[in-house]
């Protein structure tokens, strides 16, 4: 069976698309079955991020409406044999996503992947608490920063109240990972600190990702970064997290400030 | 602007950090228990449309949330032309 890990946050903007394509990719190299569902109906970007946006030929809410069968709509990654994606519908009807129906296609996945990613749409609403509802395991993506903070503790509170394993009195693993880190204001006192951030959502931290240009690039070419661009520190941080994440005990390094005095004159970022 | 200030200036994340923790610590407690006063109002409503067409241009609703106490104002107008009780009417 299966792990279903959701990849949520409450704010959007703050990086699950990004989160969700690269651990899902980091750990599907490793030679396990991984699945990424895009739960975001009406506004799906995971296709995108993924590079398979021309290939969507059916998606979620064609499988759960029983149009299309689960192997078609599918779409099997050209980089990493083991990695798939379910692509989001761009229906506008919200309710197109029924618990049964969500609830079937996860139960399908499990049985057949080792793990199965679904990334959440941002805020609290149906979608979100869809996406989270069958989960075994939650990463919570937050940027060090005053309202993604508030919103992910918002997120933490349905994790606990929601999700089917939290009303059959289990627990559902939480981590924080903490994106767009950025070594350089925090050592300046002018974003929040790794500890900061940990100790209001006392909640255990998966890793650190830093603000990295190498991130975009890979948005850009529709390639995750830990695919693209395996060395950078960004990927590295995710390859790391996605360790984590599979029971590995890895400890977090905080990035921290390093700018020597060419750093400082091509402008380079730190970590 | 002296020497102090542009220290103060830089270390905004204390005080990010003590307003979150102010904050979160009074939306846990609220979110641990049912929101009373939000089902109250939200009854009350209920039973009102109930019986009676409510406009929502003569309808005033406000809540007070205090550390001790909260109240719960409804301020309902009911012209009497329009006021046909549902239950007869139906």
């Amino acid at each position: 069976m299966g792990k279903v890990v959701v990849v949520t946050s409450g704010k959007g903007g703050v990086g699950k698309t990004t989160s969700t394509a690269a651990l899902g990719a980091a750990v599907a190299k490793t030679g396990k079955k991984v699945a990424l569902v895009d739960f975001d109906v009406g506004l799906r970007n995971l296709d995108l991020i993924m590079g398979a946006e021309r290939r969507v030929v059916f998606d979620l809410v064609n499988v759960i409406q029983g149009s299309a069968k689960l192997s078609q709509a599918l779409i099997r990654d050209k980089r990493v044999e083991t990695l798939f994606l379910l692509p989001a519908s761009q229906t506008r009807d919200k309710d197109a996503l029924t618990e049964d129906g969500v609830g079937e296609v996860i139960d399908k996945l499990r049985s057949v992947f080792d793990y199965v990613f679904c990334d959440s749409p941002a805020g609290i609403e149906r979608g979100a608490q869809l996406a989270m509802r069958f989960a075994d395991e939650a990463v919570i993506v937050t940027n060090p920063e005053v309202s993604s903070v508030r919103d992910s503790d918002r997120i933490i509170g349905l994790l606990d109240a929601r999700t089917l394993r939290a009303e059959q009195g289990e627990q559902i693993a939480k981590h924080v990972l903490v994106t767009r880190y950025d070594a350089a204001r925090a050592s300046r006192g002018e974003m929040l600190s790794i500890d900061d951030v940990l100790e209001i959502l006392s909640t255990p931290l998966l890793g650190i990702i830093p603000e990295s240009q190498d991130v975009l690039r890979a948005s850009n070419l529709g390639s995750p970064v830990t695919l693209s661009e395996p060395l950078n520190a960004a990927a590295k941080a995710y390859i790391d997290a996605a360790r984590r994440l599979e029971g590995e005990d890895l400890p977090v390094v905080v990035p921290f400030e390093r700018k020597g005095f060419l750093d400082r004159l091509l402008g380079r970022r730190a970590a | 602007m002296n020497l102090l200030d542009i220290f103060k200036r830089r270390s905004s994340a204390p005080v990010a950090r003590e307003r979150l923790q102010v904050l979160l610590a009074y939306e846990r407690r609220n979110r641990s228990q049912p929101d009373l006063v939000s089902i109250l109002r939200e009854e009350i409503m209920a039973v009102i449309a109930k019986h009676v067409q409510i406009d929502q241009d003569y309808l005033q609703v406000s809540m007070d949330r205090g550390e001790t106490m909260s109240t719960l104002e409804i301020d309902i107008q009911i012209p009497n032309k329009s006021a046909v009780p549902l239950a007869m009417a139906g």
